[in-house]
């Protein structure tokens, strides 16, 4: 049998040399005895049978989780371990749970993940005196050997003070270097000012009305108690649910006083100016409140039209989109961008242009954390037609640009056919022109690059028009 | 004067209805160059539990109780004669730092009442995760919860040093928050929670010089909803729940089951908070987010099943669909298979490339058999018992006396 004594600091680079060296040599992991720290004396010592030797390639991910499970308390771990990387070597999968070897490592790397998780969660720092930085010290009692894993956490976490964390075992020292020694005496630091205040506050965000004392210790296990400085209120806090649940039912709410809820309500809801009536204003102000049809529920906002009141030339689109629907201003998602190129590039001014949709909420299905595209039917743009009209009763513009089918619709009653009727103008029956064009988004959907570049000409062509028949 | 003691009792005892714990995602950082303190990014530490079950990750407290709304719902209301305090903006900040250091928190959940405009009530707050940032070297985590209505530049500086930003929708419909927060408007907490989204998107995006942009509320934004208070069932409140995911990109919607609360608006049910209607809201949030389930599926009858968790009635009610061939299912019916969790699931897709995946290999993929077993079929298993009566009673629990109080 050979014996190998691994040190209590530095466990588990020292049981990743001896492995590879054991291995290196050939022997098998039935003639390996483990220590850590002293090795008693054993009857059996002396040296055991060599094999062929070889060196190990072990994959990472293997490794990290059997380097966890190197920290757990099982006296077996180093054996189980050793006997596992040689038998990866000869080609056992990794990650295969039904081999029991593999299944016992991962069950044991969880359990020490989970432990070192409980001291990032339940070390508690008390402040001790010191000349230069602030500096803290705190006993923690870990279930397994996590120290050394767990600590380096505490380096990132807390790089501008002194710290120590002590524990039966071994106790971690950070000065702006992170060191390892063997506790020699068990050291509670004493009490600090400041858990008082934390005190109050445990006991102050505790709901009394949902008193759940299992879900409390699943995951805050009485052994973890005796070092939390707020644990001792846990069970009056729980004793005393109850009474306090009972008084507050029985305690009748009281009216306040008039005067103090008038002035409340009065600085509540501040005055805000009422827009002139007659105006763009005052009608958006109205449409924002619409709820002509179910579009509005699910929506963000109604996106009403922008532009000037004496705008020569109306856009006309279908209705918002996702990004228009959140910043509440039409054609300022991917379609408007595609838009105020064309437009730009067409000589069309986008300050001097009225620009709106048929319909002024988004309509979608939502998939997710997306928000999918859909068409407006006949009753959406039917009931939002009061909105469009009244833009074009104020604003009056000289030529309208009916942007898509559902535009198009709106304005002439027909959407039918729209790719014949493009490039033609139409007219309302008060007589205003309508120049037919496609929907800006219909670009950004076609597949066919050629074909997008021809329409998007297409589309640019269509603007200019406007922006010729929109001159004087 | 209250003490800080006094102050910190009021204003944690008034936070205490606001569900939200996490600290987790966001922005790496840490303190390793010894100039600051902290570190964030990685999954979020519970540091404690309170007997409610809940978790105590944050210092979750009110910079002001002090509140000029009057919601009924909320302890906090101008009607209420709840005791009232405020902190300063040292004070808070001293209590994060100092309970930090000691390693009580994540960080800091700041919530306010409001006070004078929602403008100043905001640009304190801003003030003070502003002095924990660039004063205290602070590089924990930070969620501050926006007032309605608060001003854009003032949003912009929350996102700047915030890592997470909620705002509170409080009700599952547009009606329930008119008739109890008449001061509240659901359209403008939905336009506020847009605005976060659209400046979430645009940190994201790199200037035209190739530079990065400062990140904006790395860790996202939430909201609270809390269920009880009105008449809205639970189909409303998962169907609010999609929509704000899908419109907002929410990380997270917290059920907050109502809770009396003290000197109660006489409009409220003062009787126990329904837990389990909250627990299985949460179930079924996540079988919406997680395991491609749809509103309609799941609470078509209005309200979820009290007695057995949504997924498993989902599964009892539609038996047709069952056994599942566990070696041949797609993923997305796999993932309906009660027991069966995402990560199960993934480890059987992969395990059954390298062969046939049998019955006793589920435990150790993670499968609770116990309830999968009627709905499975796999080597080593045959489904039975799918058609009989009595496969419910094996999901519900067993009938209770009934308490005599």
């Amino acid at each position: 049998m050979r014996q190998v004594v691994l040190p209590i600091i530095g466990t588990v680079a020292a049981w990743r040399t001896e492995a590879r060296a054991l291995a290196a040599e050939g022997i098998a992991p039935e003639h390996v005895i483990w220590h850590r720290g002293t090795a008693p004396p054993d009857l059996f010592a002396g040296d055991a049978p060599k094999g062929q030797g070889r060196s190990l390639t072990i994959p990472r991910a293997a490794l990290a989780e059997i380097e966890a499970a190197l920290c757990h308390s099982d006296p077996e771990r180093f054996a189980r371990a050793y006997r596992l990387v040689l038998r990866l070597n000869d080609g056992l999968v990794w990650g295969d749970r039904s081999d029991a070897d593999i299944r016992r490592v991962m069950e044991q790397a969880k359990s020490v993940r989970r432990d070192i998780h409980k001291m990032h969660a339940f070390v508690r720092f008390r402040e001790v005196p010191s000349e230069g930085r602030r500096a803290f010290a705190a006993w923690f009692e870990p279930e397994h050997h996590t120290v050394e894993a767990g600590t380096p956490f505490f380096a990132k976490r807390f790089g501008d003070m002194d710290w120590v964390i002590a524990t039966p075992e071994i106790t971690a020292r950070f000065d702006g270097t992170l060191t390892f020694h063997e506790t020699t005496a068990a050291a509670r630091p004493p009490e600090d000012a400041t858990e008082e205040l934390w005190r109050t506050y445990y006991a102050n965000i505790f709901n009394p009305a949902r008193v759940m004392v299992r879900a409390m210790q699943s995951e805050m296990p009485k052994k973890y108690w005796k070092n939390l400085p707020e644990a001792d209120l846990i069970p009056g806090l729980i004793r005393d649910a109850d009474r306090r649940v009972a008084e507050m039912a029985a305690r009748e709410a009281e009216e306040a006083p008039a005067r103090r809820l008038a002035v409340a309500r009065r600085m509540a809801v501040p005055e805000r100016p009422v827009p002139t009536a007659g105006t763009l204003d005052a009608l958006r102000a109205e449409a924002a409140a619409c709820t002509r049809c179910p579009l509005h529920a699910p929506a963000t906002q109604t996106v009403f039209g922008i532009g000037p009141a004496d705008a020569e030339v109306m856009f006309v689109g279908e209705q918002p989109g996702d990004q228009e629907d959140l910043a509440g201003r039409p054609f300022v998602g991917p379609a408007g961008q595609i838009f105020d190129q064309e437009a730009e590039a067409a000589g069309l001014d986008r300050g001097r242009l009225y620009i709106t949709n048929a319909v002024k909420h988004f309509k979608f299905a939502p998939r997710g954390k997306r928000r999918l595209h859909q068409k407006p039917n006949g009753s959406e743009i039917h009931a939002c037609h009061t909105w469009l009209d009244q833009e074009l009763a104020l604003v009056k513009p000289k030529l309208i640009v009916a942007m898509g089918a559902t535009a198009l619709q709106a304005l002439t009653g027909s959407g039918e056919g729209i790719l014949k009727r493009r490039g033609q103008v139409e007219r309302m029956e008060d007589g205003t022109p309508v120049l037919v064009t496609v929907h800006p988004s219909y670009l950004l959907r076609l597949p066919d690059p050629e074909l997008a570049k021809a329409e998007r000409r297409r589309f640019r062509e269509d603007l200019e028009q406007a922006a010729r028949l929109s001159r004087p | 004067m209250k003490s800080l003691t006094e102050k910190l009792a009021i204003l944690s005892d008034a936070a205490k209805y606001d569900a939200s714990c996490a600290s987790s995602g966001g922005a790496k950082r840490d303190s390793r160059d010894g100039k600051g303190v902290g570190s964030s990014g990685g999954s979020g530490i519970c540091h404690a539990y309170a007997p409610d079950g809940r978790c105590i990750s944050l210092l979750k407290i009110l910079m002001t109780n002090f509140c000029i709304y009057d919601c009924a719902y909320c302890v906090n209301r101008v009607s209420s004669k709840v005791e009232r305090a405020r902190f300063s903006v040292e004070e808070v900040v001293r209590l994060t730092i100092e309970f930090y250091r000691r390693n009580y928190i994540e960080g800091l959940f700041l919530s306010s009442g409001i006070i004078r405009s929602s403008d100043d009530t905001m640009a304190d707050m801003v003030r003070i995760a502003k002095t924990l940032r660039e004063r205290e070297g602070f590089r924990g985590y930070i969620h501050l919860k926006t007032i309605p209505d608060a001003s854009p530049e003032l949003i912009e500086e929350a996102g700047k040093y915030a890592d997470r930003l909620s705002i509170n929708i409080e009700m599952p419909t547009e009606a329930g928050l008119s008739q109890l927060a008449p001061e509240k408007s659901a359209k403008g907490i939905r336009r506020a929670m847009g605005e976060v989204r659209l400046r979430r998107e645009a940190s994201r995006e790199v200037t035209h010089t190739g530079k990065r942009r400062a990140a904006f509320a790395p860790a996202g934004q939430s909201t609270q909803v809390i269920v009880g208070a009105d008449a809205a069932d639970d189909r409303d409140v998962l169907t609010q729940s999609a929509n704000l995911y899908a419109n907002y990109g929410l990380s997270r919607v917290y059920y907050s089951a109502f809770s009396p609360i003290p000197d109660a608006s006489r409009m409220l049910p003062l009787k126990k908070p329904p837990l389990m209607r909250e627990h299985r809201l949460y179930q079924a949030d996540w079988l919406l987010r997680f395991y491609g389930f749809d509103v309609s599926e799941i609470a078509s009858q209005g309200m979820l099943d009290l007695e057995v968790d949504p997924k498993t009635a989902w599964a009892l009610a539609h038996r047709e669909q069952f056994p599942v061939d566990v070696n041949r299912a797609a993923r997305e019916m796999l993932l309906r298979v009660p027991g069966f969790g995402v990560k199960t699931v993934d480890r059987i897709v992969a395990a059954r490339r390298r062969g046939a995946v049998r019955f006793e290999h589920l435990v150790a993929m993670g499968a609770v058999t116990k309830h999968a077993k009627p709905f499975i079929t796999l080597p080593g298993w045959t489904a039975r018992g799918l058609d009989d009566d009595a496969l419910r009673a094996r999901y519900a629990p067993a009938p209770e006396q009934l308490s005599l109080f």
